[in-house]
């Protein structure tokens, strides 16, 4: 198939709709290994569009590239639990029998080997994404494998089913995750007690925002009923890419049919006929099961029109897909993102229930708040309520990586104390958790007695355990360089206060830095905190700031003098003049100790 | 009921209009909030930042929140001088911004809004990025080392000229100005001297050819003038063409 007649067909398939731009790259980018200047060329004859635009919208995102990537796109998962698995040796490992240098094309176009922010898949890494495909439970034998197979160019299609095997690895249940009950209960629960009724359910629950805001779901439900428009919409946020989460993959590997019944519940409610389901790019893997998911409910009268033969009760489900980009899980980005454009947080307010997608009410909730609004509708609000605590109902399904005997999916009351949570996931000689990512808290063992709940340790899932043995330093190290990839660029506090940030961390951790380096970090760190336009400004600098209070020798005892150091390194500076001369002895260097 | 349709800045009392933003009734009341990305005649960005205030306790963007009855509004205070001025400083060391050497200076409005807000030193490292100088067209220049990312020619171009010359590629600290045409030039684009966008920019990345110095040093439009008595430099672009 010519490029014309691929592109045709894809268009063809969303009406031609610009809003779709993303869709179609993310589709052009993975039958060509790039989006070719011809595929730019015809997107923007049949989308109105400038070509400029088009370029915009594929610089933003890290998995669409102007220029080819081979057969093979390698992307290591970069999160510090895959470094502490030994993701990094084995990149080199691969990288050195493939004779690549990392993110560089191989000169013979076959393969690209490269890194990139959390996949999701933390309880058994080390993980890659091949071709957007996850690899998970890398060690050396199944790297030797993965060479073999591109030297032999296999297409990845016939590589061993196994690799591709990823585990749900559900290590404790509770109200969600014991859920038996059938397809549709929540809805027929929805028809007998109509719309008013059932809201005042999700209402009186307490449902709170799985995603880590905590924003109380029925307020949120009524705002966007109550908002007047010819068109309501339902999203369901499954761009799940707080490194260290991993539970939203769980829960739409094996509940996704209530996931999409809690879409259609707030449907009902606020009188939506269409959802969507954003998906992180990095979770292509499930996108076909899920497809089959919405076929098999449109089949059985869950979906489509006059659902569970209730007249005008019309609403469907369509996937789109991410294209690696963090800032789009935060619920304005991904509206922008849903557009087809660039991932950048809108001004606020209006706010997305009365001016979301296509400026329309929308709801945009977490995958976990979905599912637990559809068990709601079906056992009800007290069933919800008695569990947990009074300001935060239910349970919280969080994702344990790090250091701990048992990684996985663990559902707990709100309320449990993280060191309950450490004892039954066999951590030992913890140092600290890091709760709710790389935005969140830093916990030392003197907190451990606290609680994850909104009103206490406030968690969007994701639990990450360091022992006594880890430098602590490297987490921040890896969270500062984390967030200046992350960073959406259109504010100055994070666009050029991460980047600061990270050179000062960097400074830090490779022995250059002085006592007054930390208090520019501080100062910066604040700075990005109060100012930052979104929530990703304002929570990058929380790993500098927590492990600046509570873990300070981390730094001090990599300090090289308690004063000032300039940031300008002697040697350093020369590295351009060796790389030339292609000298490195030691008249190539000035010592400067 | 527009008479309790006030608010407090700095212990003066501020009226408003509906959907006025803090920025909007401080502009038309005289005082001045010191901003970067900010044009009346466009709707707001609220991406430099530079206009932060406190407003009932948490710092804001004047020019994108909506004006409150009653709210306390604090323009001046020493932390918000002083975050303003961090900001600032990380907006000089991102791009390559030499005043000494560069034909805007003294009627250019980060140097003036950096000098309102007492910034002494770029304080922070320099980044000292590679960027290019695009010279392809007849009557107007673009230096992108100069580019603050304010995306006023974005807007000017794509809601004014109707013409979409503009745009932004890349993401975070790669984020850039980039020209909408086959080779990226802007001699190979749409844009003319007499667009809106040839004249909104802020600092100067955008800048008219064969003119840069008819006006001396010293004669300058922040010359004389602090930036909070002159306004902004788009303001005088009609003068200056006449």
């Amino acid at each position: 198939m010519s490029i014309e007649e691929f592109v045709s067909s894809i268009t063809a398939s969303a009406n031609n709709q610009p809003g779709h731009l993303l869709q179609y790259l993310y589709e052009i980018q993975y039958q060509y290994s790039c989006i070719p200047q011809q595929a730019i060329q015809l997107l923007a004859e049949k989308l109105s569009l400038t070509e400029s635009h088009i370029h915009g919208v594929i610089g933003f995102y890290s998995f669409l590239h102007d220029s080819p990537r081979g057969n093979y796109d390698i992307l290591f998962s970069d999160s510090i639990t895959d470094h502490m698995l030994g993701s990094r040796q084995l990149l080199e490992q691969l990288c050195s029998t493939l004779g690549v240098t990392p993110a560089i094309p191989r000169e013979d176009g076959r393969v690209t080997v490269d890194t990139t922010s959390c996949t999701g898949i933390c309880d058994q890494g080390p993980a890659m994404l091949v071709n957007g495909w996850t690899i998970a439970g890398l060690d050396q034998n199944r790297i030797e494998a993965i060479a073999r197979l591109i030297e032999s160019d296999t297409a990845v299609e016939q590589w061993p089913q196994e690799f591709f095997q990823v585990e749900d690895n559900i290590q404790r249940r509770d109200i969600l995750l014991s859920d038996d009950s059938n397809n549709g209960d929540a809805l027929r629960a929805l028809i007998e007690q109509g719309d008013d009724a059932m809201l005042e359910q999700i209402e009186s629950s307490g449902l709170r925002g799985r995603g880590g805001a905590g924003f109380k779901t029925g307020m949120k439900w009524r705002f966007c009923k109550q908002a007047e428009a010819d068109q309501h919409y339902v999203v369901c946020n499954a761009d799940e890419g707080e490194p260290g989460t991993f539970k939203d993959r769980v829960l739409l590997n094996a509940y996704a049919d209530k996931v999409f019944e809690g879409m259609t519940l707030c449907a009902g409610i606020i009188g939506a006929s269409k959802g969507y389901l954003y998906l992180r790019g990095e979770y292509r893997y499930l996108r076909t099961v899920l497809e089959q998911k919405l076929q098999q409910l449109r089949e059985t009268g869950l979906l489509g029109n006059n659902i569970l033969g209730k007249d005008g009760f019309d609403f469907d489900i369509e996937i789109h897909m991410g294209a690696g980009a963090y800032i789009c899980g935060e619920e304005s980005s991904l509206i922008e993102s849903l557009e087809g454009k660039r991932g950048i947080p809108r001004k606020r307010p209006p706010f997305p229930v009365t001016h979301g997608y296509q400026n329309k009410p929308t709801v945009v909730n977490n995958v976990e708040t979905f599912m637990s609004a559809a068990l709601i509708a079906i056992h009800g609000a007290d069933w919800f309520s008695s569990v947990g605590t009074e300001e935060s109902s239910g349970t919280k399904l969080l994702s344990i990586s790090g250091d701990c005997e048992k990684p996985g999916i663990y559902e707990y009351p709100f309320g449990v104390l993280i060191q309950d949570i450490l004892k039954d996931c066999g951590a030992k000689n913890t140092q600290a958790v890091q709760i709710a990512g790389a935005a969140g808290f830093t916990i030392p063992a003197a907190e451990f007695e606290r609680c994850v709940a909104f009103e206490d340790v406030s968690s969007g899932g994701s639990f990450m355990v360091f022992n006594q043995d880890r430098d602590l330093l490297d987490m921040v190290k890896n969270f500062a360089h984390f967030f200046v990839h992350e960073s959406c660029g259109f504010c100055t506090p994070c666009r050029v206060g991460s980047s600061l940030m990270k050179d000062l961390v960097d400074k830090v951790h490779s022995g250059h830095a002085g006592q007054y380096d930390l208090e520019v970090m501080r100062k910066i760190g604040l700075l990005m905190r109060s100012s930052s336009h979104c929530g990703l400004g304002t929570t990058a600098p929380n790993p500098m700031l927590d492990t600046l209070d509570k873990f300070p020798q981390i730094y001090e005892k990599r300090l090289k003098h308690s004063g000032y150091e300039p940031a300008f390194d002697l040697d350093a500076a020369l590295q351009d003049a060796r790389d030339i001369t292609g000298r490195d002895d030691a008249g190539a260097h000035i010592r400067t100790e | 009921m527009s008479g309790n349709n006030t608010f407090n800045l700095d212990g003066k009392t501020i009226a408003f209009e509906d959907g006025d933003t803090i920025m909007d009734a401080a502009l038309r009341a005289g005082e001045y909030i010191p901003h970067l990305c900010h044009n009346p005649e466009f709707s707001p960005h609220g991406s430099c930042r530079v206009c932060i205030v406190e407003a009932n306790g948490r710092q804001v963007s004047a020019c994108t929140q909506p004006a409150m009855v009653n709210m306390q509004v604090d323009n001046s205070s020493d932390e918000i001088m002083s975050d303003r001025r961090a900001l600032l400083q990380m907006l000089f060391v991102e791009g390559n911004h030499v005043c000494p050497g560069c034909e805007k200076s003294g009627a250019c409005q980060l140097q003036a809004v950096a000098y309102y807000c007492n910034m002494l030193s770029p304080h922070f490292t320099h980044f000292f990025p590679l960027r290019t100088v695009d010279a392809s067209h007849a009557d107007t220049a673009i230096d992108f080392n100069r580019c603050i990312l304010c995306e006023l020619c974005v807007r000017a171009s794509r809601d004014v000229d109707h013409k979409n010359v503009f745009a932004i590629d890349g993401r975070g600290i790669n984020s850039q100005l980039v020209i909408n045409s086959p080779s990226g030039e802007l001699g190979d684009s749409s844009f003319a001297a007499t667009d809106k966008a040839a004249h909104v920019c802020p600092v100067g990345a955008i800048l008219p050819k064969h003119t840069a110095y008819d006006k001396p040093i010293g004669e300058r439009l922040y010359d004389k003038k602090p930036i909070s008595i002159v306004g902004d430099v788009a303001a005088h672009e009609q003068d200056e063409e006449r």
